[in-house]
């Protein structure tokens, strides 16, 4: 059944991966559109009415496939993860159950609304609807990561006579501590994300010589909620959620750190390739004392390297785990110097003109979906070989009678489909984007 | 008593997932039926446009809620029925996507391959829950540990080693389907006029005639396929109940049709199936998942749940939450409540 184990992970991760490339969008445009449609109601500029419009079909596009993945996520905890449903259901079926009642009925009432009440409700119905559609989906953000902060830290459980888990305060599973960190830095993630996406656009569409006025408005937009969030991924969300790792989780540290020695003074490692059989770095390129300072903020603190630990905890694909902490820790870089630049241009009021920093926000839209997607690789692969930290195994986890053969099925039957659906929505993505914010599609463009 | 309050709310959802989304299936599987027109077609959709993502919630919560109450019963069925439910998955992609996304491109083979999706997904999902249910009545080769594993078919025969597939749950699926496609011809009825409610309203009184036809053998067959509901009906006679009240419901469904009540008559189906699952889960009760096995395999409501306090502070929560999720319900169906009129504005699909 070994590898049954391995198509069970490998679908769950690709599945779950996949899911969140369309929420992190959606979560992040559902507070860009409360912006938008507060400001359509205060200052009644029919223009934000329209710009709200737009990105109210975006949105609808990417929730609906958010939709359609998200519910085989739901699933797969009882398909694929039969042992470890059992063994944690009393815990974190609490928090999905409390997800399906309060948020996702909000999101989907009130996205009919939006979607589907054009012509019957007001303005005032409209931003309240846009309103529940935030704190829908932020909620549904904060109970699904209420779940996965339990996986990463498990509190406010105990444990019952034939060795399964119920929980014990359901005010300490929803603050567990992990949990404000965590959901922090996702939510600014999300805002990161979104905020690309608008500025993306509002580029292409400058550059194109269409729609200009909305497109000077998704870039003013965009600019400056992604410079304000990108500036806080780093310090203080990224650093929290470091520092509590190495709190909670040292051998994750050490792992993504790439540190395979205990140090006094420990250096940051900010390139170089991680060598498993020498158990050193090739090539590295360090900052002396950096990483004691900025985990116990002291110059000659002690770190613990993954040698403090025996080898069987240590997580099992350790240049995986590494790189993809690199990656998102150099990503947020980038990013946040991407959209600093971008602010200082359009304080100077010469975004607007200047075509290569047009071109370098329409480029950059693909990297904050990748500094997310690693960014959970990160956490999800050091969380192994726990499933549930320190208390169950992944291995102990999988459903006992799902042979290989089945879990293999059904693993190249997600990958096909969502191959076609990731096609699916791009197309889909193109055409709406083709048509533009006033175009003919929409016969009730009065102007 | 906090076991049973759990299976109660847990029966509930379900219950409140099949009756409304169920006629979301029901209307997939007569649309091809009944729409001719482009016009007819887009009013059909729209009857259910600004609601089914809300119906559908319904299982996600029932999903949630089972997790979280029976966690033995959800992980032994989720992965004892692992194919069924993958199949299902993947059918609930494709019908999301065809309702989304029919309408963003402006091409006719564009439209005519997601009504064929969308047809197809339902009437596939419909049969495939019945037999879910049928499977879940006849029980499940539950091994010591409380795990199985069936494969999609086996004999075809209901014994100790049965398949997803058999005659009678075959039967049950055939049976559901017909049910929900007279559903939703009766939704369609209700939320339409002029010809396209002519039709519906006459698909919904032919269906009207196989659903009773079909319930009389399952109702038949159920006490020799799974002896312990006649022995649950027979100590509590007023599980009898149940089956009577959805005779009535289906009798005064067919007047109300012959009449042309078309909201009674949607009522009246709506009652059909309370009580079809009521008296399911009555006769079940304590069982959750039966053994076909020994009986001493079978999962219920004492030996599957998480217990203890989760189970209590749950129940206040639950009752907010299901609170919110009437209103926000009522909330959305009441804002497109009464007949379809086609909105020339929105959404985008000239
Ligand atoms: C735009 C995306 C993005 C960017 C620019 C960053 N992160 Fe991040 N990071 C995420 C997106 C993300 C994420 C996908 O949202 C994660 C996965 C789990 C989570 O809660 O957030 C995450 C997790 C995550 C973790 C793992 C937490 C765990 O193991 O549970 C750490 C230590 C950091 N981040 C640290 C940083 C630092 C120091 C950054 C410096 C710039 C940074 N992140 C930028
Ligand atoms: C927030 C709720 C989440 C929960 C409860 C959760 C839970 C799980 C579970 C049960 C597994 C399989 C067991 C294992 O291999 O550890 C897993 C693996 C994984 N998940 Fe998550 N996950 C969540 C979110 C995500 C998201 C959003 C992503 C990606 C964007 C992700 C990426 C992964 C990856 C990469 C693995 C594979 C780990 C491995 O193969 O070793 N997870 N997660
Ligand atoms: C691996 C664990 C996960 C599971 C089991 C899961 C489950 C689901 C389900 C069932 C839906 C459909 C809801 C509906 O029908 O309205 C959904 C959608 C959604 N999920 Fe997830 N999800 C997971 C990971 C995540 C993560 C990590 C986030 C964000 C932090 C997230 C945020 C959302 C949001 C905002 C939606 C609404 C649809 C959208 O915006 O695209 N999910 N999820």
């Amino acid at each position: 059944m070994a590898s049954a184990l391995l198509y069970d992970r490998l679908q769950f991760a690709f599945t779950a991966t996949f899911h969140y490339l369309f929420p992190q969008l959606t979560m992040g445009l559902a507070l860009l559109l409360l912006y938008f449609r507060s400001r359509a109601l205060i200052t009644g500029d029919d223009h934000y009415h329209q710009v709200a419009r737009f990105w109210t079909k975006i949105f609808a596009l990417s929730f609906a496939f958010g939709v359609v993945t998200g519910i085989p996520l739901e699933f797969q905890f009882g398909t694929n993860w039969a042992k470890f449903s059992n063994f944690a259901g009393g815990v974190i079926g609490q928090t999905l159950a409390m997800e399906g009642l309060f948020a996702f009925f909000l999101e989907s009432s009130f996205l009919g609304i939006l979607l589907f009440g054009e012509g019957r409700f007001g303005r005032r119905v409209q931003w309240f609807a846009a309103l529940m559609l935030f704190l829908g989906s932020w909620l549904s953000g904060y109970f699904i990561l209420a779940t996965n902060a339990w996986m990463q830290h498990p509190v406010a459980y105990s444990v019952a006579a034939d060795g399964r888990l119920f929980v014990d305060s359901l005010s300490g599973l929803l603050t567990n501590p992990w949990l404000l960190w965590q959901y922090t830095h996702n939510m600014t993630a999300a805002v990161v994300t979104a905020s690309f996406v608008m500025a993306a656009l509002g580029a292409l569409y400058l550059l194109s010589g269409q729609h200009l006025l909305y497109a000077r408005t998704f870039l003013r937009t965009g600019v400056v909620a992604g410079a304000i969030a990108a500036a806080l991924m780093g310090f203080p969300t990224g650093h929290g959620n470091a520092r509590q790792v190495f709190e909670h989780q040292p051998i994750k540290g050490a792992a993504f750190e790439g540190l395979f020695k205990t140090e006094r003074g420990a250096g940051l490692l900010l390139v170089g390739q991680p060598n498993i059989e020498t158990m050193t770095i090739d090539n590295p390129l360090v900052v002396p004392d950096a990483l004691s300072i900025l985990v116990y903020d002291e110059l000659y603190a002690e770190v613990k390297g993954l040698d403090a630990f025996p080898r069987e905890d240590w997580p099992d694909n350790l240049p995986l785990l590494y790189y993809s902490y690199h990656v998102m820790v150099g990503l947020g870089t980038m990013l946040v110097s991407v959209m600093g630049l971008a602010l200082v241009w359009l304080w100077r009021g010469r975004l607007f003109s200047t075509n290569w920093l047009l071109w370098l926000l329409m480029l950059s839209a693909p990297f904050p979906y990748i500094a997310t997607t690693a960014g959970w690789m990160t956490a999800e692969l050091g969380r192994q070989p726990w499933l549930v930290y320190g208390l169950l195994r992944t291995s102990e986890g999988a459903s006992p009678l799902v042979h290989s053969g089945n879990a293999l099925f059904t693993l190249l039957g997600f990958l096909g489909i969502y191959l076609v659906l990731g096609l699916l929505f791009l197309f889909l993505i193109a055409e709406t984007i083709r048509h533009g914010p006033s175009g003919h599609s929409m016969p009730s463009e009065h102007a | 008593m906090m076991e049973t309050l759990w299976y109660c709310a847990v029966t509930l959802t379900l219950a409140g997932y099949v009756v409304l989304d169920g006629f979301d299936f029901g209307l997939g599987i007569v649309y091809p039926f009944v729409a001719r027109t482009e016009t007819e077609k887009r009013m059909a959709l729209a009857a259910i446009g600004p609601v089914w993502n809300g119906n559908e919630v319904w299982l996600i919560a029932a999903g949630g809620l089972l997790f979280f109450a029976f966690p033995k019963a959800y992980a032994a069925g989720f992965s004892g029925f692992y194919l069924a439910l993958i199949i299902v998955l993947w059918l609930l992609i494709a019908r999301g996507l065809a309702l989304e996304l029919r309408s963003h491109v402006d091409h006719a083979l564009w439209r005519q391959f997601w009504d064929l999706a969308f047809a197809g997904s339902s009437a596939l999902l419909a049969v495939v829950f019945g037999a879910a249910l049928g499977n879940l009545i006849r029980g499940v080769p539950l091994n010591q540990d409380g795990y199985f594993f069936v494969p999609l078919w086996t004999d075809l025969m209901t014994g100790p080693e049965p398949g997803i597939l058999d005659w009678f749950t075959i039967l049950m699926g055939l049976t559901s389907a017909a049910i929900l496609a007279w559903h939703g011809a009766n939704y369609l009825a209700m939320k339409t006029d002029g010809e396209l409610r002519v039709r519906a309203a006459c698909v919904s009184w032919i269906s009207g005639f196989v659903v009773a036809g079909l319930v009389v053998p399952v109702l038949a067959a159920i006490p020799f396929v799974q002896p312990s509901f006649r022995l649950s009906s027979t100590a509590h006679p007023i599980g009898f109940l149940f089956p009577f009240l959805g005779v009535v419901a289906l009798g005064s469904a067919l007047e109300a049709r012959r009449r042309n009540w078309d909201s009674a008559s949607f009522c009246s189906s709506i009652l059909f199936i309370l009580a079809m699952l009521a008296g399911t889960a009555w006769a079940s009760y304590p069982n959750i998942l039966i053994a076909t096995t020994d009986p001493a395999n079978s999962l219920t409501i004492a030996n599957a749940t998480a217990g203890g306090y989760g189970m209590q502070i749950g129940l206040w929560w639950f009752v907010v939450g299901f609170s919110l999720v009437i209103a926000c319900q009522l909330c959305a169906h009441r804002a497109f409540w009464g007949k379809v009129r086609l909105d020339p504005e929105f959404p985008s699909d000239s």
